[in-house]
């Protein structure tokens, strides 16, 4: 049965590419690029990934939508036909397909449990999570605190990203027009459809609300640092979307964005400092605590709140990186 | 009487999917936009419900059937919502809703 569904849902997958790739208007693609990323999402959660789909609706459906969007308002609607070098562009995919196609030859069945992947680290996490770190969330775990030093990384990739496009898309500003028909209005946001706006100030606390959840329940269920960080500044985006964006930057100023995003890629760094001082491993929570299971909780939380921190920051100042910017 | 709560879940899910299958049959079919959000609000509304309900009757009493009715109560509040932003956005840019008949199939963006 779940077969059926996965064949279903790669289906619709395909369908939804070759729409996005046959679409002239940009807005479409844009919206076609959600609707993909909803599937996936789907997909990933019949493969039981529930961490990665809950990321990849938050991020892949929800903020890169906004930010499509918000890039959409600063350049056109409307693809420019006309570019040369199809042919070549032809054939690097055809090739590349080709051997994508021929290296999945020897790709293990799904799930097999004599694949590589399954054989060589992964029975130890997971035989391990219950008697080191004692959490109910195997990928938590394994995020946190086996794997910690990859998600510091992460971390560290998603704070240069967000310094980048900062980089990027303010210099060189040009001075700001008023586009009266522009979604993401400086001032008006959406306030004369008095629906929506009823509605979103309504659920913008729900919203925190669960972003919190999600937070703060990673050790239990799906859910961590990467999925809240989405989620809340998603509410944020609404709030400006609704309200107008001078009011979320008069609600949660630039500069406090930019101490969120330099604060917790921070704090992240200072409990791997703290692991050390206290006589561990840079990033070893066991010492944190007198009891070493504690000490592995204290840490995780405090890094998913780090991660949560930097990510809801970056998201929130490319957006604001991108609705700052006129109309060239 | 799980006999007769199975019953009355499939019933529920068998229907919420025909009405899935009627406001994808009717968003196809339908000759302007407003008619085709018509049907396509079909399936966010009362098929919605129908599903959602089928599902919590297979759950019981438990957690998951509380937060399917946190979902239950987020697409009733929003879906319609979407519905009203849409209208208005295709009302601002200019489609009338009275341009009387319209080409089969034509689309009138």
């Amino acid at each position: 049965m779940i077969i059926l569904f996965g064949i279903f849902l790669l289906t619709l997958l395909v369908i939804t590419a070759l729409a996005i790739v046959r679409s002239e208007s940009l807005f479409a693609a844009v919206i076609l690029t959600a609707i993909f990323s909803l599937l996936m999402a789907a997909n990933f959660f019949l493969l039981d990934a529930a961490d990665v789909a809950l990321t990849e609706a938050a991020i892949g459906a929800g903020i890169s939508t906004v930010l499509f969007l918000g890039a959409l308002s600063l350049t056109g609607e409307h693809e420019r036909g006309g570019s040369s070098n199809r042919l070549l562009a032809l054939g690097v995919v055809t090739i590349t397909t080709l051997i994508v196609i021929y290296a999945t030859f020897d790709k293990p069945r799904l799930g097999d449990p004599e694949a590589p992947v399954q054989q060589h680290v992964a029975p130890w996490y997971l035989e391990k999570t219950p008697e080191l770190i004692d959490i109910p969330n195997a990928v938590t775990a394994v995020l946190g605190s086996f794997r910690g030093y990859d998600t510091l990384g992460e971390v560290f990739v998603v704070f240069t990203a967000g310094i980048g496009v900062m980089f990027l898309l303010s210099a060189g500003t040009a001075p700001r027009r008023e586009q009266p028909e522009s979604s993401i209005e400086p001032n008006q946001g959406l306030r004369h459809y008095l629906v929506p706006r009823v509605v979103g100030r309504m659920l913008i606390p729900f919203i925190f609300l669960f972003g919190l959840y999600v937070q703060f329940h990673g050790d239990y269920g799906p859910g961590g640092g990467f999925q809240a960080g989405a989620i809340l500044a998603s509410a944020v985006i609404l709030y400006a979307l609704l309200e107008g964006e001078s009011q979320a930057l008069r609600a949660l100023p630039m500069s406090v964005l930019k101490w969120l995003v330099a604060g917790g890629a921070l704090l992240y760094g200072a409990v791997g400092i703290a692991g050390i001082l206290l006589g561990g491993n840079f990033l070893d929570y066991s010492v944190l605590a007198s009891d070493p299971i504690t000490g592995q909780h204290i840490g995780i939380i405090l890094i998913e709140l780090g991660v949560g921190i930097t990510v809801t920051g970056v998201l929130l100042c490319v957006f604001h990186a991108f609705a700052a910017r006129g109309k060239v | 009487m799980t006999m007769v709560i199975d019953i009355l879940s499939w019933i529920m899910l068998t229907a919420g999917g025909l009405f899935v299958f009627i406001g994808g049959l009717g968003a196809l079919r339908m000759p302007n936009l407003y008619t085709r959000m018509h049907a396509a609000s079909l399936t966010d509304t009362m098929a919605a419900v129908l599903i959602l309900g089928g599902i919590m009757l297979q759950a019981g009493a438990t957690l998951a059937s509380i937060k399917l009715a946190a979902i239950l109560l987020f697409l009733l509040i929003t879906s319609p919502t979407a519905s009203n932003a849409l209208a208005s956005a295709a009302i601002l840019s200019g489609l009338q809703p009275d341009e009387g008949p319209v080409k089969r199939g034509g689309r009138s963006a």
